[in-house]
């Protein structure tokens, strides 16, 4: 799994902080997305999947990269 | 399906149960979930009930929330002098990048680390209005000594708005939200909040403060005008909502058992009980209105630009596409994803705040008084029929 964040279009929800918080946080200064794993283990795909769905302005992509967790 | 013509209809009122919406809505979200919908002033629309199209909608760049473009739903005194552009720093009417500019200054005090910061504050300020209940003894108004005071006390400490000053501005909001005020009422309430933060902007311009409003100031970057419009939006979303969903939260709680026992058994299931009763609940019962700024196809049916859209927060809540078994309370259920909070750029700022207030207030109530219960018939609590956020305007309570 590859995930990766487009601050500009992020409205600083926070649903991604609240659903996987090993994966994403959210800046101090602006509160936007901030990518804390791009590359995140198995056992958090589930969250990170969650969090991608919830994002109500589209800034989270997650793109399976067919590794064992991507299932 | 795509080829029938439904008869348009007007926005669905009249409630079966104080927990469920319009049953028409259901129907509606079943049969024809984009229907035309006829607006009090004569233009026709839409109206959307189904989960997905309902997110689609709110997601979507092409529908705009600026206010000039909308009608409103429901009938209103101020239908036609609302109509023009949102005066500066109401965001909630606007598109980017008007409403982005004014969104980014605010969203770094909203985030998820700094709202779970007030989290002992919160709990403070719970035990305070639970030890003056208990003291002046049953039966006493859960709006007025638990449900209303901490959002109102939360929002206040944070913006940097007396707490002294807040009897003023909660009369003012109470003719806002009322569905049934009269055009001299809303006028002279609008005179009323305009007067209350012009003076607020300017005792924060005078003293420099540590506060939310206060930092705002600061900053330099707004005027007066966009201060004070800001100010006002944030403290009225404080108020009204998270009150409503204490009120009515605990109303449903009482009314359901054996979901308040589970809640009580496991404390570890109060975060999935607030996203239930938020979307169980869905006390945000008209709108959100958008307006169609190109044709856009949306469930096989043709918006054409200009047209009106109001979504049903209630209805897409109660998708049965979307969560099993969507009638049924169930404090144990996933409800992550409900729509109470809106979606696409306009999603509550404050949602993580509310989240807060929730998860810390109801378990601390329950916990204070195990004995709680209905002061009166269930059927004998007054309801917030006519009121644009849903709730309970009383909830009588012994224990």
């Amino acid at each position: 799994m590859k995930v990766t964040v487009d601050a500009s279009v992020c409205i600083g929800a926070g649903m991604c902080a609240l659903t996987a918080p090993a994966v994403f946080d959210q800046d101090e200064d602006d509160g936007t997305v901030v990518l804390l794993d791009g590359t995140p283990p198995p056992g958090l795909h589930a969250a990170v999947r969650q969090a991608g769905r919830l994002c109500p302005s589209g800034a989270i992509t997650v793109l399976d990269t067919g590794d064992p967790g991507d299932r | 399906m795509a080829e029938s013509h439904p008869e348009a209809i007007t926005f669905p009122s009249g409630r079966p149960g104080p927990f469920d919406p319009p049953a028409s809505l259901g129907a509606l979200r079943e049969e024809c979930p984009v229907t035309p919908m006829v607006y009090p002033d004569g233009r026709t629309g839409w109206l959307v009930t189904g989960y997905a199209a309902v997110r689609s909608v709110l997601a979507d760049p092409r529908f705009s929330a600026r206010r000039e473009l909308l009608s409103v739903p429901v009938p209103s005194p101020l239908a036609q002098e609302m109509r023009r552009p949102a005066e500066p720093g109401m965001f909630i009417r606007m598109d980017p990048p008007d409403h982005t500019r004014y969104r980014r200054l605010l969203t770094a005090q909203f985030t998820v680390r700094r709202m779970r910061q007030l989290e002992p504050r919160v709990r403070e300020i719970t035990a305070e209005c639970l030890a003056a209940m208990e003291k002046a003894g049953p039966p006493q108004d859960l709006v007025r000594e638990f449900a209303l005071p901490i959002p109102s006390l939360v929002i206040c400490e944070l913006l940097g708005v007396p707490y002294a000053d807040r009897e003023e501005f909660q009369r003012a909001t109470a003719v806002l939200v009322n569905l049934e005020a009269t055009a001299d009422d809303l006028h002279a309430a609008i005179a009323r909040v305009g007067v209350f933060f012009t003076e607020l902007i300017a005792r924060k311009r005078a003293e420099p403060a540590d506060d939310l409003l206060g930092g705002l100031v600061e900053s330099g970057e707004l005027t007066d005008e966009e201060l004070a419009n800001i100010g006002f939006l944030l403290l009225a979303a404080g108020h009204e909502t998270t009150a409503n969903m204490l009120g009515l939260g605990t109303f449903a709680l009482l009314q359901n058992p054996e979901q308040l026992a589970a809640l009580r058994a496991d404390p570890a299931l109060a975060d999935n009980a607030v996203e239930e009763l938020l979307r169980y609940l869905s006390i945000i019962h008209i709108g959100p209105v958008r307006a169609a700024l190109a044709d856009v196809e949306l469930e096989g049916r043709l918006i054409r630009a200009g047209d009106v859209v109001t979504v049903s927060v209630p209805a897409a809540n109660r998708d049965p596409a979307r969560f099993t078994d969507p009638e049924r309370l169930d404090v144990t259920r996933d409800a992550t994803g409900h729509v109470t909070f809106g979606h696409g750029v306009h999603q509550c700022l404050g949602q993580q705040l509310a989240r807060v207030e929730m998860r810390i207030a109801l378990p601390m109530l329950f916990d204070r008084f195990p004995g709680l219960r209905l002061a009166v018939p269930a059927a004998e609590v007054p309801m917030r029929d006519t009121m644009s956020i849903y709730g309970v305007r009383a909830l009588p309570i012994s224990w």
